[in-house]
């Protein structure tokens, strides 16, 4: 099993729904709680595994504007489990979740020097470092009804813009939107291999306005002609 | 697989159902309880609004409960120090109960007038405006008038009903979108699940929006229009479908007014009203006959076009000829509209054409036999895909009223209200126009009113005015200044009371309204306002309640602290009666229950108002022998009826037999418990011939008088024509056979604003300043992870923005010589701000804005001194004026709203921007810190929230000894 995310760029409004629902899971999560720095007070931040990026393209008036979720990839060669000192640092076998184990973790910091997604996090109070864990203790956790065996950024999204499934069953709902919507990984030059995968927005179709154009456009509203039409 | 712990020990948890209330979109959700603490909260799958889903502010809902700046109890300002200055002491709930009940009961019994209730981001209107109503004041409303009155008002004067609550699109059908003045909106999760759906059918989604941001980021195509234009636009469109005699004529003469023959007598007494037979039916010109016939009648062969002579010598035109010759003129064509929209010609031309295609050529047909009000079946209904939804940057302008209609004509003209794939009415509505209740105006000692003090003026005679035809209302709606003001200005409140104008008051109730800091234009005077003393020494606004549930900027000011609960704290209805959850195929109601046991000693607000409608001895509370009728809010909302069979709740009431039935039906004593039962909402499916063309749909019409929605099963008539509008003109044109204006500004507000058919008129403000001097439009929106999310100031969410900026064009700062993340000075007639600009491409380049109410007074919501939100977030609203720019005249004393409903004119704002001077930096104007509460908590300076202790997930030391080569291929 190869276990991750498929995120639609077509359809991610940039609400931040995913990553405050992440927060709040994972804060009570396995590995929580995810330590807010300065909660009510200058420059607040904390730990969190799920952050939201907003960027422009192109320029006025031709600019787009794109909302781009990151979180772990759960890389298939990730150097932040290949740099780890303590061994804290591992990538589950039996389904390529990438975790920190609490225990072992001395919060050196190299993998997040590892990272080029800047997944991980330092948390302060813990001294260890965080990331995703695809929600381990949601996804196999047979009191949960069967749909809420997912990561809670995903059940959560409003604009259905997140799945999670195993990309090494081609026809798992993941494989297929990888396929049929050519979903991409992000920075693969790095070598990585990145398990998640971004759907590109779609391609629209111009709407045909040829069939409706009037060649002598009315210009008085005695040009109608008043059409037999019963109430 | 190697063995998980047992991260969650379920048997310890509880699950519970709810409504959240971190805004105003009233999802279903799932609460997950431990030890009365919160584990999770997710989206209720079941739930019609969310269907499992939740946004940012829902998944934050934690972080409310966790607060610092939750009151602590109930409060009042220390005698002996001033108001404002922060100084309370506890009181105990019987002091305050008394204090308040000793108050309202010389109100109530002298001059009832003298207290004004005025409610924020509540969403109990039903029962608020009953109290009132109850209480025997015409000075209630909620925050409509300065939220979206526009919208309300311009859809149910036009369609009977309206965008956000009362409609939605067919997102289900729907091929092609367009949203009009949208960054996010009270239906957040809905829009967000309709969004998806359009883009994975294919469908075109077009945004029009000054601002390239919220839903505008996925829209396929974004048309930067300049703010205030939209009318402009909008009515471009309808003369491209004119030209190109792309309209549904079956629809307009089956549905609309649009045949119906107006009088034609220009400067008469009676022109432009709709010419009536001696029943006083409206007539349309009958092709068969060559005669005037009733017009409401079936089967008539009705001219859409015409121009005719009565019987008795009335020269008429039909409301279309009307119309088709005002909008075909030259003045509407693309390229005039894009010289004041900024919109290109060509842009505006084919958007109406695309539009036209896929409402005509791409038709859809949902195949269910329907009835239709005169008895006539029909096989299928018949749908035009096109849809829109628009919000505040159309309302928040003068010119949104007449800006939203223009909206909903090209909506009509496409024949796609309530139809497949066009824009949906949800239950109760649609409802006739206007609806049928009309505002109250007389007043006496203990005595409740005859109707609620908010209702739809159908003519002048309608207006809440007195006999010289001043304003009798303390905020003047429904007054010549305002005169289909039908959610009151709450807005002009504070001033007006301090003014006296019309009158001074006695006792002003606020509940969940931050009236001193950004839900108020002028914030910093609006506070000096409320410290204001007569020259004896009184303050000019004697008493002031304040009921919330943490320490806002208005709690600061309060006499009276009245402490609520949160939403995970109370029991709470979402009412029919009110605005209710309803989905376009699916009536549905909710309710709210305690789900954590409060900390402090707080109560429901809801429990209070009962307590003090009980106390005062509301007939609606109280029994004939004078004892207490309801014992508490659960027992009210379940024994209350509003007329026999109609409560708050509409599931499972009783028939005669004792049976459990839905929408109509006595009280039920175990009604919490089947709510409680299911999910905490109830959800009737309306049957599949009911879901379409409601406004003549026989069954739905019947079925919606069962239910109470509507009044009667006449068919609701869309007025593409103003009637309503018309009276009004002819009153400022001295034409009318009732109230007219004295005044010569009102009169000409009244011919100027109130055209039967929507104009684009410039905004007001812009009209009354030098529109040299002050270039940019400013407008603000809230960030999807805010909206309507008012309260505690959320620890999760201000991470995400805890400062706002000055969004500029990126190439217009250039020109500027401004550059990014600098300071500048944004000034306005009213005043003047210093803020930091950041430059990005998706605003049009005569437009800045920013994200609203980020910018917080140091100290309150718990914030520490030093907090972003008060050191360099800051409020727009400084340069905003409650009243319209100084120009010497009569109009300088009146609201800066849209002239005819009184809705705020936000958006009408324009500035001028200059570079800082080196060295200034933060935000400016300043306020004091406001000093924190008694018994409240510390604010923490780290957190780390868990409602359980971690279970660790521990690697396996061979798997750490073989350096993980189970998953490593090389």
């Amino acid at each position: 099993m190869r276990l991750g995310l498929v995120i639609d760029i077509d359809t991610c409004v940039g609400c931040h729904a995913c990553a405050t629902a992440c927060k709040q899971w994972n804060t009570s999560g396995t590995t929580g709680p995810l330590t807010d720095y300065r909660p009510y007070g200058e420059n607040p931040s904390g730990v969190w595994f799920n952050r939201i990026r907003h960027y422009e393209i192109g320029d006025y008036p031709n600019n787009k504007t794109i909302n781009f979720p990151m979180s772990c990839m759960h890389c298939e060669d990730a150097d932040c489990v290949t740099v780890c000192p303590t061994g804290a640092s591992y990538k589950r076998a039996e389904d390529g979740v990438v975790l920190v184990d609490q225990t072992k973790c001395m919060g050196c910091n190299y993998c997040s020097w590892a990272c080029p997604y800047g997944a991980r996090e330092l948390d302060r109070e813990s001294g260890t470092m965080k990331k995703c864990t695809l929600c381990i203790d949601r996804i196999y956790d047979e009191e949960l009804e069967e749909i809420d065996r997912q990561p809670a950024c995903v059940i959560t999204c409003p604009a259905h813009a997140r799945y999670f499934g195993d990309f090494d069953d081609p026809n798992s709902e993941v494989s297929k939107l990888v396929r049929e919507r050519a979903g991409m990984q992000l920075m693969p030059e790095l070598g990585y291999n990145p398990t998640n995968r971004y759907l590109p927005p779609r391609l629209t179709t111009p709407i045909p306005t040829d069939d409706v154009r009037k060649t002598d456009l009315i210009s008085s509203v005695k040009q109608w002609v008043n059409k037999a039409i019963a109430r | 697989m190697s063995a998980l712990p047992e991260f969650e020990n379920h048997k310890k948890q509880e699950i519970h159902y709810s409504t959240c209330y971190m805004c105003a979109c009233r999802c279903g959700i799932k609460v997950t309880v431990e030890d009365n603490k919160v584990r999770f909260i997710q989206g209720n799958r079941n739930h019609p609004i969310n269907k499992g889903v939740l946004c940012a502010k829902g998944n934050s809902g934690i972080m409310k409960q966790q607060s610092p700046a939750k009151l602590p109890g109930p409060m009042r300002r220390k005698p002996g120090t001033e108001r404002g200055a922060g100084e309370f002491e506890p009181i105990s709930w019987d002091e305050a109960l008394d204090t308040l009940t000793k108050r309202l009961e010389h109100i109530r019994a002298t001059d009832p007038k003298k207290l004004a209730f005025f409610t924020g981001r509540d969403q109990m209107q039903a029962l608020t405006g009953m109290w009132a109503t109850q209480f025997g004041t015409i000075n209630w409303a909620a925050h409509g008038g300065f939220c979206s009155v526009n919208m309300a008002a311009g859809g149910l004067y036009t369609m009977g009903h309206a965008f956000w609550e009362f409609g939605d699109p067919d997102w289900d059908r729907t091929k092609y979108f367009m949203m009009w003045g949208v960054a996010e909106d009270h239906a957040s999760n809905p829009i967000k699940i309709g969004l998806e759906k359009l883009k994975r059918r294919g469908a075109k989604f077009v945004g029009v929006n000054p601002v390239r941001t919220g839903y505008q980021a996925i829209a396929d195509e974004w048309v930067g229009v300049r703010p205030g234009t939209d009318a402009m636009l909008a009515l471009s469109f309808v003369h491209v479908l004119l030209k190109n005699d792309q309209f549904d004529w079956e629809f307009l003469i089956r549905y609309t007014n649009s045949p119906w023959l107006v009088v034609n007598t220009p400067g008469q007494k009676g022109d432009g009203l709709f010419y009536r037979d001696e029943n006083g039916k409206p007539m349309a010109w009958d092709m068969d006959k060559d005669a005037a016939v009733d017009a409401t009648q079936p089967e008539i062969k009705p001219a859409l076009f015409g121009e005719y002579t009565a019987p008795d010598g009335t020269p008429v035109k039909t409301a279309m000829t009307i119309m088709a010759e005002k909008y075909l003129d030259e003045q509407y064509s693309p390229e005039n509209a894009s010289k004041v929209t900024g919109v290109p010609a060509e842009t505006i031309e084919r958007l109406a054409l695309e539009m036209a295609h896929v409402a005509f050529k791409e038709t859809i047909t949902v195949d269910v036999e329907w009835t239709d009000v005169h008895g006539r079946k029909h096989d299928k209904f018949v749908g035009r895909p096109v849809s829109m939804h628009a919000m505040r940057g159309i309302s928040a302008h003068s010119n949104g009223f007449q800006a939203c209609r223009a909206i909903h004509m090209v909506q009509i003209l496409l024949g796609s209200v309530d139809v497949p794939g066009g824009h949906l009415a949800k239950p109760p509505y649609p409802k006739h126009i206007p609806p049928a209740i009309k505002p109250a105006k007389e007043m006496s000692p203990n005595t409740p009113l005859k109707s609620p003090p908010l209702g739809f003026p159908k003519a002048p005679e309608d207006l809440v005015i007195d006999a010289d035809g001043n304003p009798l209302r303390i905020d003047k709606a429904y007054s010549w200044d305002a005169p289909m003001a039908n959610h009151g200005l709450m807005h002009m409140v504070i001033t007006n009371a301090v003014k006296g104008d019309p009158y001074p008051i006695d006792t002003l109730i606020f509940f969940m309204a931050n009236m001193s800091w950004n839900s108020t234009m002028n914030t910093k005077e609006i506070q000096d306002m409320l410290r204001a003393k007569d020259e004896s020494g009184e303050y000019k606004i004697p008493f002031l309640v304040v009921a919330d549930a943490f320490h806002s900027e208005m709690v600061n000011f309060a006499d009276l602290v009245i402490p609520d609960t949160t939403y995970l704290e109370r029991y709470d209805t979402i009412s029919m009666l009110d605005r209710p959850i309803s989905e376009p195929d699916t009536a549905a109601d909710s309710i709210r229950q305690p789900i954590l046991k409060p900390e402090g000693d707080v109560r429901p607000w809801q429990e209070v108002l009962v307590e003090l409608a009980s106390r005062l001895k509301f007939p609606a509370f109280t029994r004939e022998d004078g004892s207490r009728k309801f014992a508490d809010y659960k027992d009210f909302i379940v024994n209350f009826e509003k007329e026999p069979g109609i409560g708050f709740l509409s599931g499972w009431r009783l028939d005669e037999n004792g049976n459990e039935v839905h929408l109509r039906g006595k009280p039920n004593p175990k009604q919490w418990e089947r709510y409680q039962e299911n999910q905490a909402f109830f959800a009737y499916h309306l049957p599949e011939n009911t879901r379409y063309y409601r406004f003549a749909n026989k069954d739905y019409l019947e079925l919606a008088k069962h239910a109470g929605w509507v009044g009667s099963t006449d068919p609701i008539i869309m007025e593409l024509y103003s009637e309503t509008l018309q009276k009004f003109r002819l009153a400022g044109m001295g034409l009318y056979d009732g109230p007219m204006p004295t005044q010569e500004h009102h009169k000409q507000r009244l011919r100027d604003y109130f055209t039967p058919l929507p104009e684009q008129y410039k905004p007001l403000e812009q009209s009354r300043i030098n529109e040299d001097e002050y270039p940019f439009h400013a407008v603000n929106q809230r960030p999807m992870f805010m909206y309507h999310s008012w309260d505690s100031q959320n620890v999760w969410l201000r991470q995400i923005m805890s400062q706002n900026f000055l969004y500029m064009n990126r190439q217009q700062a250039a020109e500027m010589g401004i550059a990014d993340k600098s300071w500048v000075w944004v000034e306005s007639h009213n005043g003047k701000i210093r803020v930091q600009v950041k430059l990005m491409e998706g605003v049009e380049p005569n437009t800045v804005w920013t994200w609203n109410a980020i910018g917080k007074q140091s100290g309150a919501w718990g914030l520490k001194k030093g907090a972003n939100e008060s050191t360099k977030g800051f409020l727009m609203n400084h340069l905003i004026s409650e009243l319209l720019p100084k120009k010497g005249d009569a109009n300088d004393n009146v609201t800066n709203s849209d002239p005819v409903t009184g809705q705020a004119a936000w958006y009408d704002l324009r500035v001028k921007i200059t570079p800082a001077a080196p060295g200034e930096e933060g935000s400016w104007p300043t306020f004091d810190t406001i000093k924190p509460l008694p018994g409240m908590k510390e604010s923490p300076d780290v957190l780390r929230y868990h409602a359980h202790e971690p279970v660790r997930l521990v690697r396996d030391m061979k798997d750490v000894l073989t350096r993980g080569e189970k998953w490593r291929k090389d």
